[in-house]
């Protein structure tokens, strides 16, 4: 089908961008740091594929490096949100009576947009890499979380695990061999946004000079540097900002599916949907 | 409904507890004496002595969360160490252009986002639906500022129709106040009229397979009736829980936007702020949002259980 | 008054096309009773929706057939004229009273939308009409009740509810999709009871599509007996019930709970599961399940052959060979029995 098509070109553009940023320093041809004060803000071309920046550096390997940089704050901060965010649903949906406290505490860091609160912890912080990947850690689990804990409220009563309950199996078992692998599905799909969301907002932040150190080359960092340069080098602005969203987009993409995939709710209602649906005769 | 609200409306208070106790410690995250952090590396000892006992910083943590907590209570957000003007007063007024941007963002969303979902599931056996399904994706994956930096391009410098930067309050007159905002307000609308469709368009396509739009049809109501009044009641009611996030998006939104076209609200008071280091006013302006998030979040629950007899009528 | 001639409705599914109606012809008369009867997955349901066209297209498709109504073929008519018939000529009530009902709306708005949409009421008229067809149903407190949204009534109110609104235009012919299913054994009976008292009161014709012989068992004047989108066995309740012609009915009467069935005698449910519609197995659909099925069923696909006056059904076997396998049930349990 037309949406499984959908899901595989996304797949293959989001592992390309991964491969290309890795292998970069193999095949570039050009350094992404060499400045070259004759060739400044020159449209694209045969050599400057992008074009160059204010700098004279070439703007296609900066585009490249700078994923690096985007890519490796999406990946840690969508694990690590995930398992704090996992561990604190399941401990929240599974025992009755820390669920009031957890989910409270919960409610107070979903009480700031996530972007307003990863830019006031980095403020506090202060801009490394690190503290980003802290900050939007912060920002981003709290709906992990929650998404964790409404899907083991769902299951939490199911027969196979009041069975395992009533035969003494040890709590933590039921929760790791019998809820977790239930719940694997949502995570799955919660973690995929959480990535698209977290190089969104590291972008963002490091656009709004309270990121990345400006001479890492990153592609919030270059749009920052462009953006006065916008009238006269509008390629200097226009290819980072499509190196960001083409990686969104199949991050997207991948959730979207992932999620159509996963969700038993979409499918129950498909079967219900041809009644004839039923086993062959025996 | 009654005790609905009661319980809803004590949930607020653990809620602004956690909040403030986090925007307290955002200062006590810094690295480092506060004190110095905000007087720089070459101020006098006098000088820290000075601000340390002013902020409190000597006493126990708890001691002065208790401390802040009360002056909070009375409306004293603390002042500016930049400036030295109170934060509440700073916060006041920048809110204005902030509130106006926001309005008209929400006003865009509603009249474009409503419409446009009726019409894609009118018209859902065609192109137009699998085509809309990708743009709201791709919607959500454009950084805002870079799609504000491409039309300040287009309608700014190519086609000059909109001025790119500045803020006239109401009081200059409606003309030049809107159309100092059209253009921010729309970019600021763009990504959540697709979320908001989207989840329009979701609920409707539940809401047209279920038995009592079957009813509706067996009844003789025409097509048109059964889709806006019988879908289109239905569908809003799930759509609301999403305003909430709509606004939280738009609450972060402001940041960049009045960031990037000189728009002087809480926003850009708040990167100043965090460049200047002063944190009371960084600490004000965030618990003020959350404040407002958390109350926008109090208004669409009560409204989702006003739309839906099932919770109203219990 | 409604003819059905030769109805095919296919069902065009990712997984593959399903016939779910495969030539299926039969008569109802003004004032009559039927009772259309087969397993989930029969096509009885979707048989029903095809009469007023409320299968959802896509998937549904009618390649070939027609449905007349007084003449005028429902297949092919205008989307106008076919919504001045639903609801005003054919009303149609559904399965699951609790999700049927839109459940923002006050009771009396849905009632009086179905009131207006076919006569230019006042509002006020309009009202005391909805008030009127609420008593009608059996509701008690009808006025105050108006404004009371669904997820105020219990099942079986929301039922009569439903009713109510079906009977709001004066339909002729009422179809009835499994409407009692999803209530309670007592209310069951009730809400047959207000079928029937409608049909004596109005001579309102009733197409009843069910599961269970029990209930159509007196209420319709006939049956038609449904398997895999075809009819098995058609004739007058009396012969589906005391001549029985085709294997299938009878299993699905010995499936049906009795109140003066012995404690020994248990209930019986059919073995196996109705054919899958995409691939259906050759020869006669249900010769995988039967249990009086020999070499010739799995070769030919028995016609519908008369059977006696009005009376069809689909099985090679003859009468005296059919009561000759029932009597030798009959004398196996007696074996097992004693």
């Amino acid at each position: 089908m037309m949406s499984k098509k959908r899901n595989i070109i996304a797949l293959t553009i989001f592992l390309l961008v991964a491969l290309a940023t890795i292998t970069a320093n193999l095949w570039l041809p050009v350094s992404p740091a060499a400045i070259d004060a004759n060739q400044r803000l020159l449209a694209p071309s045969g050599t400057h594929w992008f074009g160059t920046d204010d700098f004279g550096r070439d703007i296609f390997a900066r585009v490249i490096v700078a994923a690096r940089v985007s890519l490796a704050v999406g990946v840690i901060v969508a694990v690590v949100a995930t398992v704090i965010g996992t561990l604190l649903g399941l401990v929240s949906g599974y025992f009755r009576k820390t669920d009031f406290i957890l989910m409270r505490i919960v409610d107070g860091f979903l009480a700031f947009p996530a972007l307003l609160l990863a830019l006031a912890l980095v403020a506090a912080l202060g801009g490394s890499i690190t503290n980003i990947v802290i900050a939007l850690t912060i920002a981003f689990f709290p709906v992990m979380a929650r998404v964790v804990r409404s899907a083991v409220l769902q299951i939490k009563n199911a027969q196979y695990i009041e069975a395992a309950r009533t035969t003494g199996t040890n709590n933590v078992v039921i929760i790791f061999r019998y809820i977790l692998p239930n719940v694997l599905s949502p995570i799955i799909v919660q973690s995929t946004f959480i990535f698209a969301k977290a190089i969104l907002a590291e972008a963002a932040l490091s656009f709004l000079g309270v990121g990345v150190n400006p001479s890492t080359p990153t592609w919030g960092n270059m749009l920052q540097e462009s953006q006065i340069y916008i009238t006269i080098a509008p390629w200097f602005s226009i290819f980072p900002g499509i190196a960001i969203v083409i990686t969104v987009l199949s991050l997207n993409i991948l959730g979207d599916g992932l999620r159509d995939a996963f969700d038993p709710h979409s499918v129950k209602k498909k079967r219900k949907r041809k009644p004839k649906q039923t086993a062959p005769a025996a | 409904m009654l005790s609905y609200t009661i319980r809803r409306l004590l949930s607020v208070i653990p809620v602004m507890l956690v909040v403030s106790i986090i925007v307290f410690l955002l200062v006590h995250l810094t690295p480092g004496n506060p004190a110095f952090i905000i007087l720089g590396e070459d101020a006098s000892p006098e000088a820290i002595a000075q601000l340390e006992k002013q902020l409190g910083l000597n006493e126990p943590l708890y001691i002065q969360f208790f401390d802040w907590i009360k002056q909070v209570m009375t409306g004293d957000l603390g002042t500016s160490v930049y400036s030295a003007q109170p934060v509440t007063e700073l916060i006041f007024g920048n809110f204005g252009p902030t509130i106006s941007l926001m309005v008209l963002s929400l006003l865009f969303i509603l009249v474009i986002s409503i419409p446009l979902a009726i019409l894609i599931v009118s018209l859902r056996k065609t192109i137009l639906d699998p085509l809309f399904t990708n743009a709201s994706l791709l919607g959500v994956s454009i950084p805002e500022f870079w799609l504000a930096i491409l039309l300040v391009l287009v309608f700014g410098v190519t086609f000059p129709i909109f001025p790119v930067a500045g803020y006239m309050p109401l009081a200059e007159g409606f003309g030049p106040w809107i159309y100092h905002l059209l253009l921010p307000a729309f970019v600021l609308a763009l990504v959540e009229i697709g979320i908001i469709a989207r989840m329009l368009r979701d609920s409707m396509l539940d809401s047209v397979n279920q038995d009592y739009t079957k009813t509706a049809r067996a009844k003789g109501v025409r097509e048109r009736d059964v889709l806006m009044k019988h879908v289109f009641s239905n569908a809003l009611i799930p759509t609301t829980t999403v305003l909430g996030a709509t606004v939280a998006g738009l609450l972060g939104g402001t940041v960049i936007i009045e960031t990037l076209f000189t728009i002087p609200g809480i926003g850009q008071l708040l990167i100043d702020s965090i460049h200047r280091r002063d944190y009371p006013v960084i600490q004000g302006v965030v618990l003020f949002i959350a404040a407002i998030y958390v109350l926008v979040n109090l208004i669409v629950d009560l409204l989702y259980a006003f739309l839906d007899p099932r919770i109203r009528y219990d | 008054m409604l003819e059905v001639n030769n109805l095919h409705v296919h069902l065009d599914t990712p997984a593959g096309l399903v016939k779910a109606v495969d030539g299926v012809s039969f008569r109802l008369e003004a004032g009559q009773t039927i009772g259309i009867v087969g397993e989930s997955g029969s096509g009885k349901s979707v048989l029903a929706h095809s009469l007023t066209k409320l299968n959802p297209e896509p998937p549904a498709t009618y390649p070939k057939g027609e449905i007349l109504f007084e003449g005028e073929n429902i297949l092919t008519m205008d989307k106008k004229r076919l919504r001045n018939l639903r609801g005003k000529e054919i009303a149609m009530i559904f399965q699951d009273p609790m999700s049927s009902l839109n459940p923002v709306f006050r009771i009396g708005r849905q009632l009086m939308e179905a009131i207006q949409t076919h006569q230019k009421l006042p509002k006020k008229e309009a009202r005391q009409k909805a008030i009127e067809l609420l008593i009608d149903v059996g509701i008690p407190d009808p006025e105050r009740r108006m404004q009371d949204y669904p997820h105020q009534f219990s099942g079986g109110m929301r039922q009569r509810v439903l009713i109510a609104i079906a009977l709001a235009a004066r339909p002729k012919l009422l179809i009835a999709d499994e409407p009692t299913t999803a209530l309670d054994v007592t209310i069951q009976a009730q809400i047959i009871e207000l079928l029937k008292s409608i049909q004596k009161k109005y001579g309102t014709s009733i197409i009843m599509i069910t599961h269970d012989l029990g209930v159509v068992a007196n209420l319709a004047d006939r049956i038609l007996v449904m398997y895999a989108g075809k009819i098995v066995e058609s004739g007058s309740t009396a012969d589906i019930f005391y001549d029985t012609a085709m294997p299938y009915t009878w299993s699905l009467l010995r499936s049906i709970p009795r109140l003066d069935a012995g404690a020994s005698e248990r209930l019986l449910h059919i073995e196996g599961h109705p054919p899958n519609l995409i691939h259906p197995p050759k020869g006669c659909n249900f010769h995988p399940r039967c249990p009086f099925a020999r070499d010739a069923c799995l070769q030919t696909d028995p016609p519908l052959a008369e059977r006696g006056t009005n009376h069809m059904a689909a099985c090679i076997l003859t009468k005296p060979e059919f009561d000759k396998e029932k009597r030798a049930v009959a004398e196996r349990k007696g074996v097992l029995l004693s």
